[in-house]
């Protein structure tokens, strides 16, 4: 019944055109690179400043020293878990029609992951130190775990993006004659010979299958011990239990987003409607559905667990973001963000790809906006009061260069992704030939 | 504790002015202030120094020249991570004292080159939801025997030592303010810019023990004054107090020295007989501070 795959009509030529024709350095991509690296070169300025004058010229402050930098990262690392719960865990169940949009859920989780390294070193007082971590590293440190399972996660996510890659590889090798020279070269020794041998498809699929199954525990590190940074501490909003499956979650339904706006993207630029097709929205909508009931159950349980119980400091902190200081970013984010965007995505006709994708934007700045609600409040309600300090010590806003090397982190997740769907075909060409061939033989 | 006689406090500001207090006295150490030569005009400001064999010098201020730098580092990176052994360093603050006179938190921040809104002691007004009363509370570093700041630190810059000092290395912080993030009590603060007299001190030796100079991109915070500590005298803040707020000394000893009046008492007996207790201590942090409650009268 698999209607997603609704290409029987078309022939291994057509499929070939359809998905390489993308693979080229158009004046298009170049005007939209042109843009990205002028707007890049913006915000590094702002990182020049930063590194001048110290992270003095962000908003942050001794009682909220983690802000945007921090909840950004946390969002970052959130959304590179959807290329786990895509390629590999439905994947390995099986899942047919996951297959045409497995590489961009891959190309979503690399790029994001890459960045998300990145995005702590902006957040140190001294990147100039960064070699220490590995020098004087000591392993009670959550900060050191988290380090080791993000490297982790990166390299298996790009293996996994580019194991499976390698017929796709061969055919660019062999199709793609009009490329430059060094592209031509990257070619031939990144398809590491492959010439479609029964051999090389069988070593291909046992390795695949080796980094689908490794990438779950992985996966699930990752953001686990990203929620333990704040979980292993002593304040109250951060020390809770659950916090890892809760951030695992909500990791779930900024990922959805994130690939449901990309599908469109690309979909739409590369002209793949026949390959990236409605049922594919329809389907991640109802995958979306999904994600965000649990994570809503997980919401209700951090809420509603401490505000019953209410001792004097889980009380305050409840109390501030259910009518408090955070209320109004709170209720938005919760209602705004993820109750109403899922309650739409039950109805059929929201599950359009314009309409999904117009939710899933909403849902990835409310997960955005999430991240933000959980790193800062929780600073702003110390045990001891905030006395003796300026004014603005006692809130936090972010400045422009904060704001703008924030931006700089999109900005590169945008050229990571930009620049590897030029270099290769965005939808596994050989995979769809094969669900073709066996549907045609069936 | 034995207590600074009036040599040894000539001999602190000296030095205190000089930036260079714990390098420079030390006995039987490495490091040296090395020699007086006679080139120099005297300025006829003569001060007391010791020297490596322990003796008592007076030389003219003049003829100081710090000794071999790098030799000093090493040395005092060394000496600051290692602490003073057999030493339980305790402090009890007695807030029925505490008048808010911040005498404390002045002094503290001048020894350690603190910016006005960066504070390794702060004094907070405290509300008493019972009463309705409030009071004053002096909350500094608590040097916890179970500190949280020191677990999640990843590169071993901040650290427990034998004397249960809990210190800082400003030399390997990288600055990810995890410790800022996990400590309950807030005592921690960062150098979010340059700090102050940072040209001033640039040449001067960095020692961890007073954690100056002070270094942009890392944390700081109170170090029970560990280079005073070393002499045999009482920390900044609790000299500095004009109400006989803060007790300070050696849990191994079981005997604390009040800053102000300077009276030594058993430190088992002025915890009993006052109900002394510590911040948050369901937390299991194991603070070395105690506190004495505030009276009912003067709250």
């Amino acid at each position: 019944m698999n209607e997603t795959i609704a290409k029987g009509h078309l022939s291994e030529e057509q499929i070939d055109k359809d998905l390489l024709k993308n693979v080229n350095w158009g004046g298009k991509f170049k005007l939209w690179m042109g843009f990205l690296t002028v707007s890049l070169i913006i915000c590094l300025y702002y990182y020049y400043q930063q590194l001048q004058n110290g992270l003095g010229v962000t908003g942050l402050h001794d009682y909220v020293s983690w802000g945007i930098y921090i909840s950004n990262f946390v969002f970052f690392v959130a959304t590179s878990l959807i290329g786990m719960l895509v390629s590999s865990v439905l994947g390995m169940m099986k899942v047919e029609w996951v297959r045409p949009v497995a590489r961009i859920a891959e190309l979503v989780a690399l790029a994001f992951a890459m960045v998300a390294g990145l995005i702590i070193i902006t957040d140190m007082g001294r990147p100039d130190r960064l070699l220490n971590v590995f020098i004087h590293g000591r392993v009670q440190s959550p900060i050191v775990w988290d380090i080791a399972v993000v490297v982790t996660y990166v390299v298996i996510s790009g293996l996994l993006l580019y194991i499976p890659m390698l017929p796709d590889i061969a055919l660019c090798r062999d199709k793609l004659n009009n490329v430059p020279k060094w592209q031509q070269k990257m070619y031939r020794s990144l398809s590491l010979g492959w010439n479609n041998t029964a051999k090389q498809f069988r070593l291909m699929n046992r390795y695949t299958r080796m980094l689908l199954i490794l990438i779950i525990p992985i996966a699930l590190s990752i953001h686990t011990v990203t929620s333990w940074l704040f979980a292993m501490t002593l304040r109250s909003g951060w020390d809770s239990p659950i916090f890892g499956p809760y951030f695992v979650s909500g990791a779930f339904v900024a990922g959805c987003a994130a690939v449901i706006i990309a599908m469109f993207f690309f979909r739409n630029n590369y002209k793949l409607k026949e390959y990236i097709t409605a049922d594919h929205f329809d389907r991640m909508g109802k995958l979306l559905v999904l994600v965000a009931l649990v994570y809503v159950y997980f919401n209700i349980n951090e809420i509603i667990v401490p505000g019953y119980k209410a001792n004097t400091a889980d009380a305050k902190h409840v109390h501030e973001m259910l009518y408090g200081h955070d209320s109004v970013m709170f209720w938005l984010v919760q209602l705004g963000g993820l109750v109403i965007p899922f309650l739409l995505i039950l109805f059929k006709p929201m599950r359009k790809p314009l309409p999904l994708t117009i939710i899933a934007v909403v849902i990835l700045a409310g997960a955005w906006f999430k991240r933000v609600l959980i790193v800062v409040p929780t600073q702003l309600a110390p045990y001891y009061p905030i006395q003796n300090v300026p004014e603005g010590w006692t809130g936090y806003s972010p400045t422009t260069p904060e704001v703008a090397i924030t931006v700089a982190s999109f900005i590169l997740v945008v050229m990571i992704i930009t620049v590897l769907a030029k270099l290769f075909p965005v939808v596994p060409i050989w995979e769809v030939k094969e669900d073709m061939n066996h549907k045609n033989n069936k | 504790m034995n207590m600074a006689n009036k040599n040894d406090k000539s001999r602190r500001r000296f030095l205190q002015k000089l930036g260079i207090a714990g390098a420079s006295t030390v006995a039987g150490s490495a490091l040296l202030l090395q020699g007086c030569s006679d080139s120099n005009k005297a300025s006829g400001n003569k001060v007391k120094v010791l020297t490596a064999d322990n003796k008592l010098v007076e030389v003219d201020v003049a003829h100081l020249k710090p000794g071999d730098k790098i030799q000093d580092l090493k040395y005092l990176q060394k000496r600051g991570r290692e602490g003073i052994p057999g030493k339980k360093f305790v402090m009890v603050v007695d807030l029925a004292k505490c008048k808010n006179a911040r005498k404390c938190m002045k002094a503290c921040q001048s020894a350690h080159q603190l910016k006005p809104e960066m504070h390794h002691l702060n004094v907070l007004e405290m509300e008493d939801p019972v009463k309705k009363t409030s009071y004053w509370m002096p909350k500094t570093c608590q040097h916890c025997d179970n500190p949280p700041c020191v677990s999640v630190c990843p590169v071993d810059a901040t650290f427990k030592r034998q004397d249960g000092i809990v210190l800082i290395d400003n030399e390997r912080c990288i600055g990810c303010r995890f410790c800022v993030a996990a400590c309950p009590y807030s005592a921690r603060t960062f150098n979010w810019t340059e700090p102050k007299n940072s040209d001033k001190m640039a040449d001067v030796t960095y020692d961890m023990e007073l954690n100056v100079p002070q270094k942009k991109g890392t944390v700081t915070k109170c170090a029970f004054s560990a280079d005073q500590l070393r002499h045999g005298k009482l920390p900044y803040c609790v000299s500095a107090c004009p109400n006989g707020v803060y007790y300070f000394g050696d849990q191994n000893e079981d005997l604390v020295t009040n800053g102000t009046t300077k009276k030594t008492v058993r430190l088992s007996h002025l915890l009993e007989e006052n109900a002394a207790y510590t911040l948050m201590p369901e937390l299991g942090t194991q603070p070395s501070v105690y506190y004495l409650p505030p009276r009912e009268s003067e709250g």
